[in-house]
């Protein structure tokens, strides 16, 4: 197993009494789906966006340790943030689809790095719409507003648009909550198509999702790493009574 | 990984540095008016000010005060307070209660968006126009009455801004004990807004006592304090206004002592208005 | 939307026809004094209703009605576009009063627009929380501060400022141009005037603009830091084309803030009637100013109270148009925006 992220030591403190992370050490292996999984607010999305650097924007917060993203710290003071983030797409818990047309939410990010102009753009706009499995249902009405989109196909808009800035981390941050059963298998299938070529590093609260998905997991507790390990040995033989009495539905 | 300079971050630099210096510009020239005023008028404040009338020199420098224009002024924003509350108060809660989301509802927001930015010296010219109808002078009732026109949209809509934060829950709990509409506005939705109906009358008090434009024709001026709700009155705004017209500088000082006691009035409402909320919204269910 | 304003006109017609209607709709019987109480509190309730509505017609007829004498006696082209104002020859041209307004207010708002919308962006994108904690108690103190206190400040800092400083700088490095060089050496002018409407108008429009700033969901400026924006790109391809329509209705508020605004400018601005400005060193003479400084001897000269009613006509019109065109466009922003 290759690791690609190295979590070392990171602790986050949004106001000066309340932890949310305490100490974390992970090791997140490369083109492998890894779940995160706990109970609510034990520090999972937490855990998510400091991989991305998003935790920056939150008023009043610390954050110390290191994580290292091939093994560079992307917490060092001489990292460039905008680098960091594109290296990693984002899918959050609700779709959120820029205030322009489908084309432009995907060629968005293409666009701001200067990656591709004219034809290669529109080629690479319909390969990433290819790759989120969205292209069929919106290739008439390219330029129509994002928003008018149903919700699922607004998520996949999302992936579409972060996989367009060529990342190398897909991250999802509850993908599926806010969509109806099918459009969440769809989801689904993208990440595990994804996986191939992405590293897959996902949250969720829901265990059926993480054991259909999941080739490594991480069980988080009140800002803590319980357990992390391949997934069926996390799932038929955890090693910490917590990770039990959590799959057990105990919590 | 590695930071460069490139465009990018260069126009970053750029842009939030101007962001940063407008802010820094347009907090200082704010604070500047602050300070200026503070400066001017403190040194030329005294209680003589304070308590005494104009004597028959005062316009050239001689003994007295300005008590004229600040009771006239509490009167005056008071009046005109209190007789803009009895509309919007029912326009308010007639919006929410009755109806809501109506066409009707949107019209009588919209007038009150036109009635907000009218000028102040368009309600003057009218509230003239109306006084020569009804064959009124220059009098306490006619600025208290100009007054509340200028003051009414501003509160309804203040009061509407609260009202409608209420949930709709509240009232539907009150429809289901059979409560009729005007029970469930009068005795649930009054008292859920009852913060929001005092810092509306704050902000229209406050907007009332420092309009200049709008009693310039309809309430006078006179050296006497107010008796009568017939006769004309003064009021702190016209006092700075005019006292500054004279050419003597110790009047003139005067002028920035009243314009500091505006500022304290305003400043005071100001803050009242923020800690009355506060007090008063522990008992409104959030 | 035309249905709105046209329905603001027709509004005592309609308002009548709306309470017919609400009688017949109501035929059941009454037999409790709660039911009558109920019904006539409605009533009652509904009348003070009809009130704003009628008031934006009723201030409009009596004006108009007041300033018909003059209209009768002169063409309304003679009147707006006349440039001679000479009560005592029956003289009544509105024309320089006209551009003084349209002069000292777009000073104010080239001033202003674009100071006020970089701060709000810095406080909304950019600054701490402490910051925004300290600077919104002081921008409401500040929209709440008299005009009068304005013009004091403006007359005790801006104008000795623009005579002693400004003026002659820039006399003498773009006096060339016409815009920038004038002949008046007072210090009372329309830059004057220009500056303390800009002051005064930047607390509404900063707390506007951060308010609809602040509406831009988070998630959304997330989105376009996670493909690797930076903060700007993302303030300017995300958060702005989101609250422009709400940012242009802060900009027109200010707008007619600062149009009908008198006591301020009037203490700043010169009032020199009779003189068409040609540069911003100029002295102007605003409807409004025109207006609160003729009212004592309007009543003595024939026509000049009709003229000067005209006059707050014209300001109120202006006003009004500007005023229902950004209460529409905000309208149109929150249903968009589904609250």
């Amino acid at each position: 197993m290759e690791a690609h992220i190295r979590v070392n030591n990171l602790n986050v403190n949004y106001t000066s009494e309340h932890q949310a992370l305490k100490g974390i050490n992970v090791t997140i292996p490369k083109h492998q789906i890894t779940v995160i999984i706990g109970p609510s607010g034990c520090g999972k999305t937490t855990l998510l966006k400091s991989l991305d650097r998003l935790l920056d924007l939150t008023d009043g917060v610390s954050i110390s340790g290191e994580v290292l993203l091939d093994g560079v710290n992307i917490y060092a003071p001489d990292i460039d943030v905008t680098a960091v983030r594109k290296k990693a797409g984002l899918l959050p818990q609700r779709p959120f689809p820029l205030p322009m047309s489908i084309y432009d939410n995907v060629a968005y990010g293409m666009r701001i790095h200067n990656m591709r102009k004219g034809k290669d753009l529109d080629r690479a706009v319909q390969h990433y719409l290819e790759l989120a499995g969205l292209w069929d249902e919106v290739k008439d009405r390219l330029h129509g507003p994002a928003v008018r989109l149903s919700v699922g196909q607004q998520q996949r808009l999302c992936l579409a648009r972060g996989l367009a800035v060529e990342p190398e981390i897909i991250l999802g941050d509850e993908p599926t909550s806010a969509l109806d059963p099918l459009s969440a298998q769809h989801i689904e299938k993208r990440l595990l198509e994804l996986k191939q070529d992405y590293t897959v590093v996902l949250v969720t609260h829901i265990l059926r999702q993480a054991k259909r998905l999941a080739d490594y997991v991480i069980f988080m507790y009140l800002g803590e790493v319980v357990e992390c390990g391949p997934a069926h040995e996390v799932f038929e033989n955890p090693r910490q009574e917590r990770t039990r009495a959590y799959l057990q539905g105990l919590f | 990984m590695k930071k460069r300079l490139n465009r990018q971050t260069l126009e970053e630099a750029i842009f939030k540095g101007l962001a940063g210096g407008a802010f820094l510009i347009m907090a200082a020239a704010l604070f500047f008016i602050l300070v200026t005023v503070l400066v001017k008028g403190l040194p030329a404040l005294n209680w003589q000010m304070l308590t005494q009338v104009p004597t028959a020199g005062y316009y050239v420098g001689k003994e007295g005060g300005i008590l004229n224009a600040i009771l006239g002024s509490l009167y005056l924003a008071a009046g005109g307070t209190l007789l803009a509350l009895l509309l919007s108060l029912p326009i308010a809660l007639y919006l929410e209660v009755y109806a809501r989301g109506t066409r009707w509802a949107n019209m009588v927001r919209l007038s009150m968006d036109v009635l907000w930015g009218i000028p102040s010296i368009v309600y003057g010219a009218f509230g003239f126009t109306l006084m020569l109808a009804l064959g009124m002078r220059a009098s306490l009732l006619g600025g208290i009455i100009t007054l509340a026109l200028v003051e009414l949209p501003i509160m309804t809509r203040a009061m509407d801004e609260v009202i409608r934060l209420i949930p709709f829950e509240l009232k539907e709990v009150s429809y289901a004990l059979g409560s009729t509409r005007l029970e469930t506005a009068m005795k649930v939705v009054f008292r859920q807004m009852l913060p929001g109906i005092v810092t509306a009358m704050l902000l229209a008090f406050g907007r009332g006592i420092g309009d200049a434009a709008s009693v310039l024709f309809t309430a006078g001026y006179t050296d006497r304090v107010p008796t009568s709700l017939l006769r004309p009155v003064a009021s702190l705004p016209l006092a700075v206004f005019f006292q500054l017209g004279t050419p003597y500088p110790e009047v003139q000082q005067r002028a920035y002592a009243a314009a500091l006691i505006l500022t304290l009035i305003i400043m005071f409402v100001s803050l009242g208005s923020r800690w009355i909320a506060g007090r008063l919204s522990q008992n409104v269910i959030k | 939307m035309c249905s709105e304003v046209l329905a603001v006109a027709y509004s005592p017609f309609l308002s009548w026809a709306m309470l017919m209607k609400q009688k017949t709709t109501q035929k059941d019987v009454c037999y409790t004094m709660r039911c009558h109480k109920e019904r006539w509190g409605g009533r009652l309730f509904f009348f003070a209703t009809v009130m704003p509505v009628a008031l934006v017609l009723i201030i409009f007829v009596a004006l108009l009605l007041r300033t018909r004498p003059i209209l009768e006696a002169k063409s309304i082209s003679e009147l707006l576009l006349g440039q001679v104002w000479l009560p005592f020859q029956g003289e009544f041209g509105f024309f320089p009063f006209i551009m003084g307004t349209l002069w000292v207010t777009a000073v104010a708002l080239i001033l202003a627009v674009p100071l006020c919308l970089l701060s709000a962006i810095y406080l909304s994108e950019y600054s701490r929380p402490s910051t925004v904690a300290l600077m919104k108690p002081v921008l409401d103190l500040l929209a709440g501060i008299p005009s009068v206190v304005y013009g004091v400040w403006g007359m005790l800092a801006v104008v000795p400022a623009v005579q002693k400083f400004i003026a002659p700088l820039l006399g003498k490095w773009l006096g060339s141009i016409s815009l920038f060089s004038s002949d008046n050496p007072t210090g009372f002018s329309i830059l004057s005037g220009g500056i303390v409407l800009a002051v005064m108008v930047a607390p509404v429009i900063i707390s506007v603009a951060y308010e609809v700033m602040r509406t831009v969901p988070f998630g959304m400026r997330e989105a376009s830091l996670a493909v690797g924006a930076t903060q700007w790109q993302t303030i300017r391809y995300v958060v702005m084309p989101q609250a422009m329509p709400g940012i242009v209705a802060a900009v027109v508020l200010g707008l007619s803030r600062a149009m009908g605004e008198t006591m301020a400018v009037l203490m700043v601005v010169g009032n020199v009637a009779n003189k068409l400005p040609r540069s911003i060193f100029d002295p102007a003479y605003p409807l409004p100013a025109l207006i609160a400084n003729n009212y004592g001897e309007m009543m003595s000269i024939p026509l000049y109270d009709a003229a000067l009613m005209g006059a707050a006509l014209v300001l109120m019109l202006v006003v009004v148009i500007f005023n229902v065109i950004s209460a529409l466009i905000l309208r149109q922003i929150l249903r968009r925006s589904g609250q």
